[in-house]
């Protein structure tokens, strides 16, 4: 690999894009492919490979062996709410591999002592979330129960393309909760798309069987996205 | 991603500062797999001339091999694809018990 290519390569990931290299293995030689070029280039689309839903592997293509190599940025969940669920949520999410972020402006609940070794943010999500940058390989829950905190969070993450948006709370609750986003401008489309009530219905009771159900569910949408939505 | 302590970003982060520290590279990733191969398709080990290294391509079982590849194609140039596997007597005694079977392409960072 060229260390230009491999420069390249870094700096994608460091910046949160995703990318393919394509490695023809005769005769080594390489391309990279920005997340933007990846959705149009030719050889990825007969081989009807996509950055998100396919795997990395070997193809064949006109008697050629390819090696394509999807990069894709490392994943996170931003949590509103530091509250018992996002407790369990923490290391539970750590073990599957996602950077978890949780956010609540009250300092009574968001404290280092009951969330060591998280990133924690104090303050309120118009505030905190746009440093965050959040993006389509981020999921985001909604889980204080509060609408003032969370009805302005799932704005910003429904604007962003989250690939999951969850909130917590029971029909009732959502009901409300679709009348205040459609209040504040959001899509018909885009409120359709929050999952309310959050988490695979596994008959989850106690908080980490809750947390269990959101993880679950966002492991869904992460690997079957499309599928699970049809 | 799924791997606790070193992501395969800092893998090939630091494949990059290696070479820009004038040290020789080479990048080994699992291009296929069969069976329970214990790492997926896209997992990288980092190697340097010194035979140091960064990374997996397997459960720890073939890296020894894996290393001793990467160190000729660091000298040649010329990339390699190698395959271990429970069939093969040399993978064996590689010791890949797992049952999978591998192809894992190794690169000099030129």
């Amino acid at each position: 690999m060229r260390l230009d290519l491999l420069a390249d390569l870094n700096a994608e990931r460091a910046a949160r894009r995703g990318a393919v290299v394509v490695t023809d293995l005769a005769d080594g030689s390489q391309r990279m492919l920005r997340e933007n070029e990846a959705a149009s280039d030719a050889l990825l689309k007969s081989l009807n490979v996509r950055l998100r839903g396919s795997k990395s592997g070997v193809h064949e293509h006109g008697g050629k062996k390819f090696f394509v190599e999807l990069h894709r940025p490392p994943l996170r969940i931003v949590v509103t709410g530091a509250v018992h669920v996002s407790q369990a949520m923490a290391p539970m999410a750590k073990l599957l591999g996602y950077d978890i972020v949780i956010i609540d402006p009250r300092d009574a609940f968001a404290t280092p002592a009951r969330f060591p070794d998280v990133q924690l943010i104090v303050g309120w999500p118009d505030n905190a979330l746009p440093s965050l940058a959040l993006d389509p390989w981020t999921a985001f829950a909604a889980i204080t129960h509060d609408p003032k905190i969370d009805n302005p969070a799932l704005k910003l993450a429904l604007d962003a393309g989250c690939f999951y948006v969850g909130a917590l709370g029971s029909k009732k609750t959502h009901a409300r909760r679709v009348e205040a986003l459609k209040q504040m401008g959001v899509s018909e489309a885009k409120i359709a798309s929050i999952h309310a009530p959050i988490g695979l219905d596994i008959g989850a009771l106690s908080p980490p069987e809750i947390a269990l159900a959101i993880l679950a569910e966002i492991t869904l949408y992460l690997r079957k996205g499309e599928e699970a939505s049809a | 991603m799924t791997n606790p302590g070193i992501r395969d970003d800092d893998v090939l982060k630091a494949a990059e500062q290696w070479r820009r520290e004038g040290r020789g590279v080479a990048i080994a990733t699992v291009v296929q797999t069969w069976g329970s191969a214990p790492r997926p398709v896209g997992s990288h080990l980092v190697i340097d001339d010194k035979q140091n290294f960064l990374g997996s391509v397997s459960g720890g079982c073939i890296e020894g091999e894996v290393i001793v590849n990467a160190g000729e194609v660091i000298e040649s140039g010329k990339p390699r694809l190698l395959e271990f596997g429970v069939a093969d007597e040399t993978a064996w005694r590689a010791g890949l018990s797992c049952g999978g079977n591998i192809r894992i392409y190794v690169q000099r960072v030129d």
